[in-house]
């Protein structure tokens, strides 16, 4: 039992760093149709720049809101790179962005060299149904239920979240009552890397980063992500959950090692199951 | 000709100009040569709206009416020519074009983002459910679940919501039933009689539109054919037999350029 609510809360907290870049992966796709690779890049980033920002002695809190905000700052970069030029198509775009998450190694690399680094969060731990749980783990659900929160006023209470949707609903309707939708895409890359940044800072303290972490966060977001099509917010950001947990159950109760395969396989039999679904709609459609 | 002689100004309303006709025109088209790869769709296409008027674009199928609109709006770039819009022009697109998962209220207040700097009161809707009542009673409605006749109205609510000065709808009437598009006319008019909105119609049905409005411009395989007031195109023998249901076969080769 004790293990059980170990091995939940704990992969929770993971789970909420996925869910996290996955919607990033959404808002960044839904408006401009491009799938950004270099997501898990701006959780790199915003991990590694706030440990540097708390070793120069920044408090905690400030710290971490300004990698959020850098990481802000290297989403619109990668977005003016993808989308920037007129005519650059959604296919072209990702391999922008998969190349710029390579020149991001070699720049991380320069900065803050080849080994995984972390910083301390909230010290202290809690004793819940006989399982000794860190406080950062509580920190790290409630921050990213806060941030999920905020998203999604910002999508429906908002002018501005509102015009990001109907460039999402129809981008040549939204340019025929004046949005500007390229600009509306570097809003969503901006956006999309300070989700990113958020997980960073707060998954950092529990597992170290380096430059090659954006690996298994990108793996694992993009498979949250792909559960609503890429789409939709609400199943990337369970997805994320249920993966973080999943892995964490797998891990716990069977072998560390295998615990990015479950990633895999469900990121497998989504695509299959929605390539089948396409399918069959073309076949019935062709009828 | 260079390509990039393409002008857009949103010129704040010129004054009166020495050899300008009476009324000062909101939307001025000259030279508008537009293409898709190597096919041309429309070949050096002058037209203007003044202010306050009514003016149709009718034309088959293909003629280039929609692409000209687009380029009215900045939708797409001419090869060449110019396009310019004195004020602010919104658009019915061709097809309604709605954002089929927003409800009808969020349609609506989308429509006033070029008034974004003026703030909320800007984006206000109660001016249009006021011209358009029926609307109030979906206002909480899904676009995407709306009749056609419902949608077209809403895409009228989405286009009055940015104030413009004229209106360019394309197709008024496609799919919809006679009696919508009845109330959709009377409607424009209304607008047009009580606010002086300027209305460029582009239109199928040649007896509505010649009849709605004061000029028009035939348009056919991209090139303007005929253009005058509307009461002479309706009593001409070759706009009545290709348009006016007065003859079975397209007109011959045998007309003018205009
Ligand atoms: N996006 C496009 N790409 C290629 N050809 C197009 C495109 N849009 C329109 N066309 C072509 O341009 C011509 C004019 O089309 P359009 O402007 O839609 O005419 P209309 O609105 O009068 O029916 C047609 O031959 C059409 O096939
Ligand atoms: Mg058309």
């Amino acid at each position: 039992m004790s293990e059980f609510v170990q091995y939940l809360i704990s992969g929770l907290a993971v789970g909420c760093g996925f869910a996290l870049l996955g919607s990033g992966l959404v808002t960044i796709h839904r408006v401009t149709r491009v799938v950004n690779f270099a997501q898990g890049m701006f959780a790199v980033v915003a991990g590694l720049t706030a440990g540097s920002l708390l070793s120069a002695g920044l408090p905690h809190g400030v710290a971490e809101i300004v990698a959020v905000l850098a990481a802000g700052a290297t989403g619109l970069l990668v977005g003016i790179a993808a989308i920037g030029r007129r005519g650059t198509s959604p296919q072209s775009a990702l391999i922008i962005t998969l190349g710029i998450g390579f020149l991001a190694y070699a720049i991380e690399i320069m900065i803050w060299g080849d080994n995984p680094h972390s910083f301390p969060g909230l010290g202290g731990a809690v004793d819940i149904a006989g399982a000794h749980l860190q406080k950062q783990y509580f920190l790290v659900i409630g921050a990213a239920a806060l941030g999920f929160a905020a998203l999604g006023l910002f999508f429906t209470r908002t002018y501005l979240g509102k015009a990001l949707g109907a460039c999402a609903s129809n981008p040549y309707a939204a340019r025929a009552v004046g949005i500007n939708v390229t600009r509306m895409g570097l809003v969503a890359f901006t956006l999309g890397g300070m989700l990113g940044g958020v997980a960073g800072v707060l998954v950092t303290p529990l597992q170290s980063l380096s430059y090659n972490s954006d690996v298994l966060l990108i793996t694992n977001g993009f498979a949250a992500a792909i559960l609503g099509g890429l789409n939709r917010l609400g199943p990337a950001m369970l997805g994320g959950l249920a993966l973080g947990v999943a892995e964490s159950m797998v891990a716990g109760y069977y072998k560390a090692s295998y615990q990015s395969v479950v990633a895999l396989a469900l990121m497998l039999a989504v695509m299959i199951w929605r390539a089948s679904q396409h399918t069959a709609l073309h076949e019935e459609a062709a009828r | 000709m260079s390509p990039s002689e393409t002008a857009r100004d949103v010129a704040s309303p010129a004054g009166a100009q020495d050899s300008a006709p009476a009324e000062r025109p909101v939307i001025t088209v000259e030279d508008v040569v537009i293409r898709y790869g190597t096919a041309t769709a429309v070949d050096r296409v002058g037209l203007t709206v003044a202010a306050g008027e009514t003016v149709a674009l009718i034309g088959p199928n293909g003629a280039g009416k929609s692409s000209l609109v687009n380029a009215i709006m900045g939708l797409i770039r001419p090869a060449a020519g110019s396009v310019r819009v004195h004020g602010r022009a919104a658009l019915v697109p061709e097809g309604r074009q709605l954002f089929p998962e927003l409800d009808v209220e969020d349609n609506l207040r989308l429509g006033a983002w070029p008034l974004r700097s003026q703030g909320a009161k800007a984006r206000d809707t109660t001016r249009v459910y006021e011209v358009l009542p029926d609307l109030a009673d979906l206002r909480r409605r899904r676009a995407g679940t709306l009749s056609g006749g419902q949608q077209q109205m809403v895409a009228f609510g989405r286009a009055l919501m940015a104030d413009p000065e004229v209106l360019v709808v394309d197709e008024l009437s496609l799919g919809l039933a006679p009696l919508i598009t009845a109330a959709l006319a009377d409607h424009l008019r209304e607008l047009n009689a009580a606010r002086g909105l300027a209305v460029l119609l582009i239109e199928q049905n040649a007896r509505l539109a010649l009849d709605l409005c004061t000029r028009a411009y035939v348009l056919e395989a991209g090139r303007i054919r005929i253009e005058g007031p509307s009461r002479q195109l309706a009593d001409s023998a070759e706009v009545a037999a290709a348009y006016l249901g007065g003859a079975a076969e397209p007109p011959g080769p045998e007309g003018d350029d205009g």
